[in-house]
């Protein structure tokens, strides 16, 4: 129904506080665009500009191929779901949900067959005569989801909507909202900082830190070949694990001295990366040409059921290990971690990464 | 209270009950007061329980004494008080509702400025700026008005202040929403913060409607004939005004009569004043 489309929109606010600091994205009409990135990265006041609830300082951000700076947020036909929800306290559900539409002189009649058809799909039917406080917090939610379909709009924005419910709620929400963004097939601008809610619900995943974006793209090439050690480190559970290095003649050398005996390329990489599933452990000690190994000793051990995770010292630092199923090795196991060349990520002294 | 004994229950109950008796026993005396005869109540002592004149007495103030203050009856001066109160209470909270509403949900040049002009207003008492105030009435014609009566005490700094305070506590999300969803400023603020500030605007009104109630200085500068008083400046002239034999059984009806709309609207609006002070609804 609609593109969005960012042009280098920056947010300086009166303080002089640079929020946002040129951000361009490019969201295709029916995506489910993901803006991810740790708090005060300017994800929330991006969407906010999308919405029309701050002014734009720079640049341009247009729906559905118009520019739409210079008009409020009903003009620009979104609909928003809040972090609290901010449902109208003193209205019963079905006037929450009814209220914008009566704002925008829809007929009754309209009115009571829209806010009927979409109570019914999220299953609000019979709450329909409750207030806010009445409801539980996952109700509240879809009371809040409803309020932004029943509209119709072109874009829907979500600001961190599943952060205040409990952890078994929000995984039934992701799919929810996942499912009924591809079954109304409406442009979707999507705010979190939890990145398990951004790989799973994102079309594009957009990585922002101090402003600007980090990477875009889709979720798991973003996993695969994360552009930065910032995206590296904050993409994935539990995150990558960095060992610094410090060049010689013959090669890359951890910060504990070992060699590692072979470079990505000839630029000089600063810090090595791999993810905790990429590696493995081995009691051997058998020469492995081509792979990183490192000499460790097990730290920790945490048994989550279908996987463990060891916590060892290596390279000079701490690094993550995950095994499948009950893990063999015990805290004090002196051990070897081994990661095949083709899963390493490499990164130069900027933080790029150069393979 | 935990681990209640009953000496300590006891000993509660006394001092409440007690405390009950010295604020009420003043008011009982009124009504036993007035119902007894002139007579009765100038030779002391007076019984302490109500005599046969009730309907008598009342019925002389309210029907009877058309000549007693100087031609007014008690009806005219209840009419004119409650139609001060309730001016004075609506007009206040219209004004305060509007003012805070500015102050809080708008950015304009000089905001701050006038909050604070607002809020220094409350140091100054009514009596400090009596003078000017009476000058102003004077020259708009507006004495012996209910406009003089009502408008110059319906700027209200603390009401200002409350409502400031509890449209603060309005989450900026529920604003946002409503501007989503395509509510201006107006639509905003009849079919939201209104319904919102319900329970606010009945605990103000009480206390308002009270305060209007009890004006015994300004009502009493700003009217000079009868006919615009209201009751509590005419119980004052009931007193004065005979020296040798007040209707001090009148007097006491007439004291009677004027508490009773007050009382009215606290007992009528009291779940609403309880709520509007504990809770705030969100």
């Amino acid at each position: 129904m609609a593109t969005v489309d960012l042009k280098n929109v920056k947010k300086v606010y009166p303080s002089g506080v640079e929020a946002v600091k040129g951000v361009s994205i490019a969201i295709p009409d029916k995506e489910l665009c993901v803006l991810v990135g740790p708090s005060g990265c300017g994800k929330s006041t991006l969407l906010r500009m999308i919405a029309g609830l701050e002014t734009i300082s720079a640049g341009t951000v247009a729906i559905d191929g118009k520019v739409v700076n210079a008009i409020g947020p009903t003009e620009r036909d979104i609909a928003m779901v809040f972090q609290n929800y901010a449902l109208y306290p003193h209205m019963k559900v079905y006037d929450n949900m009814a209220y914008g539409l009566r704002n925008r002189g829809t007929p009754k009649d309209e009115i009571d067959s829209r806010v009927r058809s979409t109570a019914k799909v999220l299953e609000l039917s019979a709450l329909l005569d409750r207030r806010p406080r009445e409801l539980s917090g996952g109700q509240r939610q879809r009371v809040a989801m409803g309020r932004a379909i029943v509209r119709n709009p072109k874009v829907f924005l979500f600001d961190e909507p599943l952060s205040n419910l409990d952890a078994k709620l929000r995984g039934q929400m992701r799919v929810e909202i996942k499912n009924l963004q591809r079954t109304l097939g409406v442009t979707s601008v999507y705010v979190t900082h939890d990145q398990l809610e951004a790989m799973t619900l994102a079309d594009i995943l957009v990585v922002m830190n101090a402003g600007l974006v980090e990477q875009t793209g889709a979720p798991l090439d973003i996993y695969e070949k994360p552009a930065s050690i910032f995206v590296a480190s904050f993409i994935g559970a539990p995150p990558m694990n960095l060992l610094t290095l410090t060049g010689s003649s013959s090669g890359p050398i951890l910060a504990d001295g070992t060699a590692i005996g072979f470079a990505p390329s000839e630029t000089q990489a600063a810090t090595l990366g791999f993810r905790p599933e990429d590696a493995d452990v081995t009691f051997n000690a058998e020469a492995l040409p081509g792979a990183l190994v490192l000499p460790t000793t097990v730290e920790a051990v945490e048994p989550v059921g279908a996987e463990s995770f060891l916590h060892c010292a290596a390279g000079g630092s701490r690094i993550v290990v995950r095994v499948a199923g009950r893990a063999a090795a015990k805290p004090g196991d002196q051990l070897r971690v081994v990661a095949r060349a083709e899963k390493l990520h490499w990164f130069d002294q900027a933080g790029k990464r150069v393979n | 209270m935990i681990g209640q004994s009953p000496l300590r229950t006891f000993t509660a109950h006394a001092v409440l009950i007690l405390g009950i008796l010295i604020v009420a026993f003043p008011i009982y005396y009124t009504f036993v007061a007035s119902t007894h005869t002139l007579q009765t109540i100038l030779r002391p002592p007076l019984p302490l329980l109500p005599g046969g004149q009730l309907w008598n007495n009342y019925s002389e103030a309210l029907f009877g004494g058309i000549g007693r203050i100087g031609g007014v009856s008690v009806g005219q001066l209840l009419l004119n008080t409650t139609i001060m109160a309730l001016g004075v209470a609506v007009g206040k909270i219209f004004i305060s509702i509007l003012s805070a509403y500015a102050i809080v949900f708008f950015r304009f040049p000089l905001r701050m400025t006038f909050f604070w002009l607002i809020f220094i207003t409350l140091m100054l008492p009514v009596e400090v700026r009596i003078l000017p105030t009476y000058k102003v009435m004077v020259d708009l014609g507006m004495i012996d008005t209910y406009a003089g009566l009502i408008i110059p005490l319906i700027a209200s700094a603390t009401a200002t202040l409350l409502f400031r305070q509890f449209f603060m506590t309005i989450p900026g999300e529920l604003v946002e929403a409503a501007r989503v969803d395509g509510a201006g400023p107006w639509r905003f603020f009849f079919d939201i913060l209104l319904p919102l500030s319900r329970t606010n605007i009945a605990a103000l009104f009480v206390i308002l409607f009270i305060y209007g109630w009890t004006q015994y200085l300004w009502p009493l500068l700003v009217t000079n004939s009868n006919d615009m008083n209201t009751i509590v400046i005419a119980l004052r002239k009931m007193v004065s005004f005979a020296d040798a034999d007040t209707e001090w059984h009148l007097v006491m009806v007439t004291a009677m009569l004027a508490i009773v709309p007050p009382i009215l609207v606290v007992v009528l609006m009291q779940r609403w004043f309880v709520r509007g002070l504990v809770e705030s609804e969100k």
